[in-house]
């Protein structure tokens, strides 16, 4: 998630009106519509929050949350997680557990890649459950405008492309632009542990030239992909889930996002309290499958 | 509120050109409407005046200098490339904005204000945009299509005409698609269609406005001084399946993912037209940010919902009613409504100051003559309108036709007889309707041309017996 260079620059500069005055013009909801303008589907997300979801959270994952009061109940988040599996269940649960712990259940915001956009049949479905692409742009509207709980994984692919070796080593965080979005949207930080995903999807080989054939992001190899075809895809393994949420990071000054130093500073605060948050659910887990 | 008082549209004969001029004719301070194209208009004005010029716009700058413009309405832009050739479409959109910022340019320039008219094509659709442009936002990629690159180039030249004359305010609006019951777009044709075609796989997202709210927010980027750029598209963004739901239509992807180029060509030969800049966008969509113009004051009358609801609404209702005859120019009969003193003044521009030609001004006397000869009254002098006090540069003086000769009650009126009868015909909008009948008698008995006779048996049939003749013109 970086501000890529455009191409086409902006043209001539505008008058400058104060972001909050341009909250007030936000779009009305038109309830008779069954799309938000992000074209999420509350039909959709429904349907699959109370079959394939509901049965993963409930009976195969077990999820255990904890921590779920650090999420704010009101007012834009950005929810920060570590990221694995060849597709990966952890932002599905996040969402879940958001749901149907929290005191205030809100929507989440998954950012996804670019990629899904691009590829017929994801570019359908993907926004319809409830994912944006995951562009400064989008994140910051979520964030600030709309004051919407938005989840990010900042080690995007290189966490889910990595190996069942490498499991729970979190990857490099990108290059801070979620700490940018968050800190210029005055949105507070809640970095997430999931423990489980990794063992759920274990990935042991990437196969780059059935990458390349595909045009998918990554070809994995998994204990049912591809063997069992694109439904091995969901052919997770019954691990324990445990998630938890810890203390939000808050951002109350202005302008701290044009500090580069201070973005990267706290982009590795981030990244550390996630790692200590893992080492510390995987000491005291007993059993991968039980908990 | 507004201190725009001459203003000169450009593309009065697209469709936005003259429903602005239309609009802007309803305001009484405003005090000169100047449309401009290389097409005659398409839609019936009321005191708009009508200037051909060339399509480049060469000689643009002597009509705004001595007509002392100071407000310039770009509504010239070609934004569908299904409309025109992309070489004309050049054209237009680049050495005509050129041209058109050329006029405008210059120390001593009468203008004051330009608003421009342009698409939010400008932001292209591509895998990696963001859900929603704002006006901050350049282009991510350079521009695939012609059509694009050709809006990207003319706002690049309003960017440095607006950086180098900083005293004139710049006003840039990027309208979202345009849907309604009288433009033509790509489309309309395409939502107009038994299913809607969508490429295999895709569902983009897509923002609407409705024809009326553009119409309107150029009134509303003239009336007010707004420089920059602003966002026009109506609140909401549909997804292209809902947007086939609001019609009632199936939606039909037919257009393989892969191969769309091909795929396009062959339903092009079909008579199925996707053009260009219109392929990526039924593959990755657009949204656009519209608050902007919002805080400027400006409301929307729909919202997309509302606007493809409109759209439905039309097509359903359409094919069962009789299309009405379409307005054709003709100049004859433009000219001598806006000219002519004869013409009665509530139904005239206040600002017609005198007459038009000497012919026109010869063929008026000539009727007055004839229907002298029977209600024995003399002909009415040829009026001069009291001038408006408003305007404080001097209207050019035109002269009024002196009577030649003193009228002789009965005597034959050779005049009349010269008279071609598409001549005849263009006065006829000017006469009582107790004058018609008498001019349609002397018809019967001299020349008896049967076009002008039903002519004259139409226009009084139209008058219906009330005092003026009054074809339903004006808003």
């Amino acid at each position: 998630m970086r501000e890529r260079e455009p191409a086409v620059r902006a043209g001539a500069p505008l008058p400058a009106l104060p972001p909050e005055q341009l909250r007030e013009h936000l779009p009305g909801v038109e309830t008779d519509r069954q799309l938000t303008d992000w074209g999420r589907s509350e039909r959709i997300e429904g349907l699959l929050d109370q079959t394939l979801v509901e049965f993963f959270y409930r009976y195969w994952f077990r999820a255990e949350v904890q921590g779920i009061e650090n999420v704010p109940s009101s007012g834009g988040a950005l929810l920060v997680s570590n990221h694995a599996g060849a597709l990966p269940p952890d932002a599905a649960m996040i969402a879940k557990a958001v749901r149907e712990e929290h005191s205030h259940p809100r929507p989440v915001n998954i950012t996804v890649e670019h990629f899904f956009k691009g590829y017929p049949g994801f570019s359908m479905l993907i926004p319809k459950i409830g994912c944006v692409a995951a562009h400064p742009a989008n994140v910051h509207r979520l964030l600030f405008d709309e004051e919407q709980l938005v989840l990010v994984f900042p080690e995007g692919r290189k966490g889910t492309e990595k190996l069942y070796k490498d499991r729970y080593r979190l990857r490099r965080f990108g290059r801070g632009g979620f700490v940018e979005a968050a800190m210029r949207a005055k949105a507070p930080i809640v970095p997430i542990c999931v423990v489980g995903a990794e063992e759920s999807a274990p990935v042991f080989a990437q196969m780059n030239l059935m990458k390349r054939l595909t045009g998918l992001l990554y070809f994995p190899i998994t204990p049912t992909f591809p063997h069992f075809g694109l439904l091995g895809m969901l052919g997770y393994l019954p691990a324990k889930f445990k998630i938890r949420f810890l203390e939000p990071i808050r951002f109350e000054e202005e302008g701290l996002h044009e500090d580069k130093g201070l973005v990267q500073t706290v982009a590795h605060e981030v990244r550390a309290r996630i790692q200590e948050g893992l080492w510390d659910m995987l000491r005291r887990r007993k059993s991968v499958w039980f908990g | 509120m507004t201190d725009s008082r001459r203003i000169l549209v450009t593309g009065l004969s697209t469709y936005w050109g003259g429903r602005l001029a239309k609009a802007l004719e309803r305001f009484p301070e405003v005090e000169a409407i100047i449309g401009v194209d290389n097409e005659e208009p398409t839609v019936e004005l009321e005191r708009t005046e009508y200037v051909k010029v060339g399509a480049q716009h060469a000689l643009l700058r002597r009509v705004v200098e001595a007509a002392e413009i100071d407000t310039v309405v770009d509504t010239r832009l070609v934004v569908d490339s299904a409309t025109t050739t992309s070489a004309k479409a050049h054209e237009n959109n680049v050495i005509g904005t050129m041209n058109i910022l050329a006029a405008c340019s210059g120390p001593s320039t009468p203008v004051r204000k330009i608003v421009f008219k342009s698409s939010t094509h400008y932001y292209g659709c591509e895998q990696d945009d963001p859900a929603f442009f704002d006006e901050t936002m350049g282009r991510p990629h350079q521009p695939r299509t012609p059509i694009e690159r050709d809006i990207v180039d003319a706002e690049a030249s309003l960017d440095d005409f607006a950086e180098k004359n900083p005293e004139l305010a710049v006003t840039i609006l990027r309208f979202a698609n345009v849907l309604g019951q009288d433009v033509r777009t790509s489309h309309v044709q395409l939502l107009s269609l038994p299913a809607v075609p969508m490429i295999l796989g895709f569902d983009p997202r897509y923002q609407f406005v409705h024809e009326d709210d553009v119409v309107h927010a150029l009134e509303h980027g003239v009336r007010n001084t707004l420089p920059g750029i602003y966002n026009v598209a109506a609140d909401g963004v549909l997804a292209l399946s809902e947007v086939a739901g609001l019609l009632g239509r199936p939606y039909a992807p037919i257009i393989p993912p892969w191969g769309t180029g091909i795929a396009t060509g062959l339903l092009a030969r079909l008579g199925l037209r996707i053009p260009p800049e219109m392929q990526n966008q039924l593959r990755f969509g657009r949204g656009v940010d519209n608050r902007r113009y919002k805080a400027a004051g400006f409301h929307y009358g729909y919202t997309s919902r509302e606007t493809v609801n409109a759209l439905g609404e039309h097509l359903r209702l359409h094919p069962l009613m009789r299309g009405s005859q379409p307005y054709r120019y003709e100049r004859e009969v433009e000219e001598f409504l806006r000219w002519s003193p004869h013409v009665r003044s509530s139904r005239r521009g206040s600002d017609a100051t005198g007459l038009s030609r000497d012919q026109l001004a010869e063929l008026r006397r000539a009727l007055s003559e004839l229907t002298a000869e029977d209600s024995q009254a003399t002909p009415a002098p040829a009026v001069v309108p009291p001038r408006e006090p408003g305007p404080s540069r001097a209207p050019r003086e035109r002269p009024a036709p002196e009577p030649r000769r003193p009228l002789q009650p009965g005597a034959p009126v050779d005049h009349y007889d010269d008279l071609e009868s598409e001549e005849v015909i263009s006065l006829l909008g000017s006469l009582e309707p107790d004058d018609l009948r008498v001019l349609r008698d002397y018809e019967r008995e001299h020349a008896g041309r049967d076009s002008v006779l039903g002519a004259i048996d139409s226009v009084l049939a139209r008058s219906g017996g009330a005092s003026g003749v009054a074809p339903g013109r004006g808003p």
